[in-house]
């Protein structure tokens, strides 16, 4: 398998100065587009993604053989239909697809960055992106969309710039990450850390790599994005592969089987320090601070209409932190529709086929595009 | 459209920022919006018809009208919209004074517990009267703060709310309501529109 010819990657030579007072120059961000611009470049759906995702949005994603993470909404004829539009993906900064991350060489040591790549922020990843409407000659926008820490760059993109998108749907997300936000990525965070052979966030130039830590730190956040009655519904208390309990330390249990699992097939696809970074990245992220206290500062210069969608058992990023949102817009009188999407599935519901919240994604976006 | 959303949209004049409280699946809305060119907003509790709402392209937000229009700053919209809910709610005093707060004026509609036929049906059956406006049981209904035309009068006069206009409906003619004539509206209408203001 040739990873790199699969992905795309364009230079970005403005420098960029980030949060932490670093500038950066000549970085690559490597993005995946699906369907095609039309002759008006009018029809672009900028997508964000999600703390562990990449620029594959849908389709097979080419490196990890596996689905794209949105492949559930984005496709022909789904909510957000290629047939239709132009739908681009970015793999965040920091991240490990292919965008400028901490795996990087650093050519001042001919290794990679490792923890001595700069500490990044969601305002760093969304400025780093819109370098791609001048690579494709996109003048605005019709839409950004993103859950999650997707959600995030949507609130962060239209705030820093407010005329480029026309529709904005920041979806599951916050605001401003909460104390148990931060809590829960320490915990990852720390996990990674304890493991030995993470050395500091050096050792990309031995074969050992921290996989126990960076696991651990995947199945502790996979529990944050189901739900209770989730779980309960779907694993119970039920046995793996046993009759009885084995008085043991094996997993007994099929939901101890099922984290394993998810942590042991997240470490072939993840770095543990984009690990680190990105989710300092979401703890770092407070829109609000940026203006001030004031969220609504952040959203005074656009004219953009807003679509805010929450889930009713998503436990990370809770409905009331989705209203707050809603609650800045409608203070200034911006055009903003919101719906909590009834779904068991937990913060991961929206990347999964939850029929609600799938046609109100595809009903927005049409009626808008159709009013265009 | 039901008559009562006719008359409700001619009091209404083109061009203006409009919310519906308690839009339901966004009929008097589209209206709205198509024939008079209204920037109009919604909220609905309930998420089936916030969903309707969203497959017309109407702005909607899913919310309580209770709990939800503090968030609206005062006087943000031209006409604040409320049709046949006030007496759904568990405090419509608090219901009203947001819509005044946050509309330059509101139109409220109430189906009218004076109503003739309510006056019969509970005289001679005594049970709860249920009509075509009020068509739940007792033990079913939404309908927990009933009032008559004549009570709502009332209420905004004590109230010092000003009524600009009140109209009655019964079946498909629609008429003025005044002082003079408020017992026999009261007794002949199946549903007042109240256009009111503070």
């Amino acid at each position: 398998m040739n990873a790199e010819n699969n992905i795309k990657t364009f230079i970005v030579k403005k420098p960029l100065k980030l949060d932490c007072g670093k500038t950066i120059n000549e970085f690559p961000i490597a993005y995946e587009t699906y369907g095609s611009l039309n002759k008006n470049k009018d029809n672009a759906i900028l997508v964000f993604h999600a703390l562990t995702g990449d620029q594959f949005v849908t389709g097979q994603n080419p490196i990890t053989k596996k689905d794209g993470w949105w492949s559930y909404a984005v496709g022909p004829d789904k909510a957000i239909d290629t047939k239709k539009y132009f739908v681009i993906c970015a793999n965040v900064m920091g991240g490990c697809m292919g965008s400028f991350g901490p795996s990087h060489e650093d050519p001042s040591t001919g290794t990679a960055f490792g923890t001595n790549f700069p500490v990044i922020t969601i305002n760093d990843m969304v400025n780093a992106q819109y370098n791609l409407l001048d690579h494709f000659g996109i003048d605005k926008l019709f839409s950004i969309a993103g859950g999650s820490m997707g959600g995030m760059q949507v609130l962060q993109f239209i705030s820093n710039f407010p005329d480029k998108a026309k529709t904005v749907i920041p979806i599951a997300c916050t605001s401003s990450h909460s104390a148990q936000n931060i809590a829960f990525n320490e915990l990852g965070r720390q996990a990674i850390a304890a493991d030995s052979n993470w050395k500091g966030g050096d050792y990309s130039s031995e074969d050992t790599i921290p996989n126990k830590g960076l696991a651990v730190a995947r199945m502790a956040a996979h529990i944050t994005y189901l739900s209770k009655k989730g779980l309960q519904e779907k694993f119970g208390r039920k046995l793996q592969e046993r009759e009885d309990l084995k008085f043991g330390f094996d997993a007994d249990f099929q939901i101890e089987s099922y984290l394993r699992y998810q942590g042991s097939v997240f470490v072939d696809r993840f770095d543990a320090n984009s690990y680190l970074y990105i989710t300092r990245a979401m703890d770092y992220f407070d829109l609000a601070k940026q203006y001030k206290g004031n969220l609504s500062d952040a959203f005074r210069a656009t004219r953009a209409k807003f679509f805010i969608i929450s889930f009713t058992s998503d436990w990370l990023y809770p409905t009331q932190e989705n209203k707050d949102i809603v609650i800045a817009l409608n203070s200034i009188g911006a055009d903003v529709g919101f719906v909590e999407i009834e779904s068991d599935k937990g913060h991961d519901s929206f990347l999964l086929d939850v029929p609600d919240f799938l046609s109100a994604l595809k009903n927005f976006l049409d009626k808008s595009y159709t009013e265009n | 459209m039901k008559n009562e959303f006719q008359v409700i949209a001619e009091l209404i004049e083109k061009d203006k920022k409009v919310l519906d409280v308690g839009c339901g699946d966004g009929i008097l809305m589209q209206f709205l919006k198509n024939n008079k060119n209204t920037n109009i907003r919604g909220l609905e509790i309930s998420k089936s018809k916030v969903q309707e709402c969203i497959a017309k392209g109407l702005t909607v937000i899913e919310g309580n009208a209770e709990k939800d229009l503090k968030q609206f700053p005062d006087k943000s919209f031209e006409y604040v919209v409320l049709s046949q809910t006030l007496q759904a709610f568990l405090n419509p005093e608090l219901v009203i004074n947001e819509l005044l707060r946050v509309g330059k004026k509101a139109i409220v509609t109430i189906p009218n517990f004076g109503y003739w036929r309510v006056r019969l049906h509970l005289l001679i059956k005594g049970t709860m009267p249920i009509t075509k406006t009020l068509p739940d049981e007792w033990y079913n209904t939404p309908n927990i703060h009933m009032c008559s035309i004549k009570d709502f009068f009332y209420f905004a006069k004590s109230r010092n709310i000003k009524i600009f206009k009140s109209l009655a409906i019964n079946n498909q003619n629609v008429s003025i309501i005044n002082d003079s004539n408020l017992t026999i509206k009261n007794f002949f209408a199946d549903l007042g529109i109240f256009l009111i203001e503070k």
